[in-house]
């Protein structure tokens, strides 16, 4: 069994957001990391692969610094590496995303691909789907739990206010939440193995089967108009009383806005 | 494609259980504004099984036409059939705008279609309107006029971006539940009911559900309240949220939390507000014992009166409240209850 | 001369960083106030291959190098000087000696468990009444058919009752000279936990590494099989002294990493601490006292670092000594450790005398790395050793 996971290098916003002195992010302070999601995804497929010995293959498009991130995957386990980059390939919404890496996907062999739900930078959801829309696989979003029976999947698949427990033909896409697992760390061992291993790079003319209408930033339909950092609405008042006062004065607030 | 042959302003009216969702009320809200702009119609999209009944509904919430699909392979959500139903209305009606709910079903139907139709999806938007692209006028770049400008953040909240979908349509968005105001419902308002039926095929990307488990355990949903008290990890511990719980009650509020409570496992995670949980924006917020990282108030923020009580003055909260105590929870809190019992009780 | 780390060790070490943030940072304080061993922690850094990383592959082993582990100590060190020390004491007076001086048999037998996680070790020299006088051990085995009986008590042992293997160093010969002077000779051996006679005595109650289980160990005709003496019989002093050179570098490790922890703790508090108006940070005393706890822990990593490829070279060559590596290493960032959390806890004020920060714990986890494994003035005598000979 062949199993691809789509993973993305982001900025780690746990640690908290830095920002510039004009207010801008600064994406170069902060920490590269494996986006959660994806690293959930990860752990569901090495889950696998403990148990029936498939092997699993990671697969991320992004700048050639994505190398560290893919060296990460393979000291937690994954087999194989590949990395798409290509200055071509930049600037691209979900819908190049989605169609470029559907065309490295098609390269390889696969049964099952797993990609994060969504990026923590971008937090779309929809590179996964639209990977196996181009692909012409089932999907299943949501993931909460994987199992593999045979030539079919079980998943539980998460809603607000319920889960779907859906059996899927394989080969097909399954999105994971980073509430599915808690990823293994990397091994020491693991890891000077993993810089002992090749990982296959592939540029733009390497994906064959990829139309240049449909990548980078002229492929994309969407088009950023404007983006800024974020304005928070400015302080109100604030006041240091003892509690009785405190308490006249929200009961004040609240008469003064008829919430009472 | 040419796009002036799209028009009209659609929206996916997502229903679960033949239930029409909050959410779908939203979009015929939001669309109704677009529409004006545009000077053109709301169309309420309905997919499901035995659900002809539902399109009353929408009307009265505001749509002017809606458009059944009902098919027994629509009963209950799965990708594929929900697919090629919207992919069939899209192909069949050509909505210029075309907006699904931000939620389980909508963040995978939308991806799902819009690849499928080849146009461009916004997701998880916070903000709509009609406007140019680009925002001014540039030497060598045409100008379009009457354009979807969808506004999300992104960034864990931290950063904000408008994007247009200026050369494919529809422009698809997905919209943020809890963001958009519905209109008041007028009873008896009436749409014109459309009952399209296309065929849809059965093919290797159908999955089989086996198993559909509800949660039980559902409280109110905190995105519907009006009033919510909200907990933090200073609160201390789950049994001191009694103290919000009364507050919660004399108000006929209910009561929320902030991560660090759902990590301590002291709330369920579906109360929980911020980036990672819900959006809320109700006419009161009580943020007690929230430092109010930026995680949480990206959940917050819109809420119409902010009130934080927190005893450390330097807070995070701070920056977001229109009203910030500096004191005791513990202390503040139980006077609170009383002094409103005695409000309440005078009137 | 390269002083960067290449990208693996740079992994290395955000893994550890990574594992000591947020497994062992969260119980550190708990371990501290309550002296439990973290069983499930040490379990995790099984799990994950952190008890054996200097040690080959084919010994179950994670074939990385000496750097790599130190750097691991390191890290753990400095949100738990207890977690440092139960990493080193099972790598480098366990694992190392096996893999150096034992034959295929043991290796196989106990040094692939202990090196893939599946037991714990522990090493036992230090008697009541041998400290750095180990020359004055008592503890005696005496060949018996095709066993050795062992006789005597051990104390101070680190991983005490929590350990499965334990080498332990025992009187085997008494020797004449020409003169009739008579001297000891020693010899190391593998003790199974469970073994009949092998039992504990009393936990130490410590200042500070409190959670590192510290036992007596005492044997009473305690009968080990023929094949578990450890090197040449009579030779067990030099492989003991020989360990120890080893088990510096970890303690070495453990003191740079409370150290600089420590320095890390300070950090976070003097930019939040308000005094006179302004956070201490701002104050030049707090900035120049920082300044120069950096300067010297810098300092203490050279030394530690060196020392570690120091040793990896002798596993190329099996020749190359890092014995006074080590004790340079072990004497500075022991007494480094020492100087820089006790000025952590004074920039901390009153709170740092308080056991909700970080800083008290850590200056009393630093002491005892000017202690154990060969004291300063241990250390101090190697150094001098080899430069007046």
């Amino acid at each position: 069994m062949n199993i691809v996971v789509c993973i993305k290098q982001v900025p780690d916003t746990k640690g908290g957001v830095k920002f510039n002195p004009d207010g801008t992010l600064d994406r170069a302070a902060m920490l590269a990391i494996m986006n959660p999601d994806d690293k959930a995804g990860l752990e569901a497929a090495l889950r696998i692969k403990d148990e029936t010995g498939a092997k699993v293959t990671v697969l991320t498009m992004g700048l050639p610094k994505a190398d560290d991130m893919l060296r990460e995957a393979l000291a937690m386990g994954a087999d194989e590496a590949v990395l798409v980059t290509d200055r071509r390939l930049g600037g691209a919404d979900t819908w190049a995303t989605s169609s470029t890496v559907a065309a490295a996907v098609k390269k390889l062999d696969y049964d099952l691909i797993i990609t994060g739900r969504q990026a923590i930078d971008g937090d779309t959801a929809q590179v996964g789907p639209q990977i196996a829309e181009h692909l012409g696989l089932p999907v299943i979003s949501y993931a909460e739990d994987i199992k593999v029976e045979g030539n079919s999947v079980i998943v539980k698949r998460q809603y607000e206010d319920r889960y779907h427990e859906i059996k899927a033909q394989m080969p097909c896409l399954i999105t994971a939440l980073s509430e599915l697992n808690e990823p293994r760390y990397m091994t020491p061992g693991g890891i000077f193995d993993a810089y002992d291993k090749e990982v296959t790079v592939w540029g733009r003319d390497d994906l064959t089967d990829l139309d240049d209408a449909n990548i980078g930033l002229a492929g994309s339909p969407t088009k950023i108009a404007k983006a800024s950092d974020k304005v928070r609405k400015g302080a109100g008042e604030k006041v240091a009383l003892d509690p009785k006062e405190s308490v006249e004065y929200i009961v004040g607030k609240l008469k003064e806005k008829h919430v009472i | 494609m040419s796009l002036e042959e799209y028009k009209g302003v659609a929206i996916f009216a997502q229903q679960v259980d033949n239930k029409l969702s909050s959410i779908a009320f939203e979009l015929i809200g939001k669309a109704h504004e677009l529409a004006a702009d545009l000077g053109t119609d709301v169309t309420a999209v309905v997919l499901g099984s035995g659900i002809a009944n539902l399109a009353d509904e929408l009307a009265e919430y505001g749509a002017d036409k809606v458009v059944v699909i009902d098919d027994p392979a629509l009963e209950t959500y799965r990708t594929e059939p929900y697919a090629q139903a919207l992919t069939a209305y899209i192909n069949e009606y050509k909505p210029e705008i075309m907006l699904v709910g931000a939620t389980a079903i909508g963040r995978d139907l939308g991806p799902t279609v819009s690849a499928r139709v080849k146009t461009g999806l916004t997701a998880d938007c916070t903000s709509l309107e009609i406007g140019d692209f680009p925002l001014q006028a540039r030497e060598g770049q045409e100008q379009k006029h009457n354009q979807l400008l969808m506004t999300r953040p992104a960034f864990g909240g931290n950063t904000i971006a408008t994007i247009a979908c200026p050369d494919n349509r529809p422009q698809m968005a997905t919209v943020r539940p809890g963001v958009m105001q519905k209109l008041e419902k007028q009873a008896g308002r009436k749409a014109e009911v459309i009952n399209f039926k296309p065929e849809l095929k059965e093919n290797n990307r159908f999955v089989e559900i086996l198993n559909i488990v509800k949660n039980v355990a559902t409280t109110v949903d905190i995105m519907d309240a009006k009033i919510l008290v909200s907990g933090g990890r200073g609160v201390g511990s789950p049994e001191n949220f009694k103290l919000l719980d009364d507050l919660a009650e004399v108000l006929g509020g209910t009561v929320s939390c902030s991560r660090a409570v759902v990590d301590a496992g002291w709330k369920p995670k579906d109360l929980q507000v911020g980036q990672t949980g819900k959006t809320v924006r109700p006419n009161v917020y009580f943020a007690i014992g929230i430092s109010g990282a930026i995680q949480h108030t990206a959940g917050m923020e819109e809420s119409d009166i902010i009130i934080a009580i927190n005893k450390d003055e330097t807070a995070p909260i701070f920056d977001v409240a229109d009203y910030g105590i500096v004191g005791d929870l513990n202390k503040i809190l139980p006077a609170l209850t009383e002094a409103l019992k005695a409000e309440v009780a005078s009137k | 001369m390269d002083f960067t780390l290449d990208k693996k060790h740079e992994m290395a070490r955000q893994l550890f960083r990574d594992f000591a943030q947020n497994e062992v940072k969260p119980v550190a304080q708990e371990i501290d106030e309550t002296e439990c061993f973290p069983r499930e922690n040490v379990e995790k850094m099984m799990k994950y291959g952190f008890m054996g990383i200097p040690v080959p592959k084919e010994y179950g082993g994670q074939g990385c190098d000496v750097l790599t582990y130190i750097m691991c100590v390191e890290e753990l060190s400095k949100v738990c000087g207890t977690t440092g020390v139960i990493v080193s004491a099972h790598t480098s007076l366990c694992c190392d000696p096996i893999l150096t001086y034992g034959t295929e048999e043991q290796k196989q037998k106990y040094l692939v468990p202990l090196a893939s996680g599946k037991k714990l070790g522990a090493f036992a020299l230090t008697e009541p009444g041998a400290g750095t006088d180990a020359q004055g051990a008592q503890t005696k085995a005496v060949e018996d058919g095709d066993s050795w009986v062992l006789n005597g008590s051990k104390c101070f042992i680190t991983n005490g009752k929590e350990a499965d293997i334990y080498i332990v160093i025992a009187v085997t010969d008494i020797v004449e000279d020409a003169k009739g002077r008579k001297s000891k000779k020693f010899s190391a051996f593998i003790v199974e936990k469970d073994t009949p006679g092998f039992t504990f005595g009393t936990k130490e109650k410590k200042m500070g590494i409190r959670a590192s289980s510290t036992y007596e160990l005492i044997f009473q005709d305690c009968r080990i099989p023929k094949e578990n003496l450890l090197g040449q019989r009579g030779k067990g002093f030099g492989i003991a002294m020989h360990t120890l050179d080893g088990g510096r570098i970890g303690i070495a490790a453990q003191a740079l990493g409370i150290g600089e922890g420590s320095i890390d703790a300070t950090i976070d508090f003097v930019k939040e601490r308000k005094q006179f108006g302004r956070p201490i940070a701002a104050f030049q005393n707090t900035s120049f006292q920082l300044a120069d706890m950096k300067a010297r822990m810098d300092a203490a990593k050279y030394l530690v670092y060196k020392a570690a490829c120091t040793k990896d070279q002798y596993f190329v060559d099996h020749k190359t000594s890092y014995s006074v590596e080590a004790a340079e290493a072990k004497l500075f960032a022991a007494e480094a450790a020492m100087a820089v959390t006790t000025k952590a806890v004074q920039l901390h004020g009153g709170y740092g005398y308080t056991r909700e920060y970080d800083v008290e714990r850590m200056m009393r986890d630093a002491k005892i790395t000017e202690i154990y494994e060969g004291t300063s003035e241990v250390q101090r005598m190697v150094i001098s050793g080899s430069m007046l000979k």
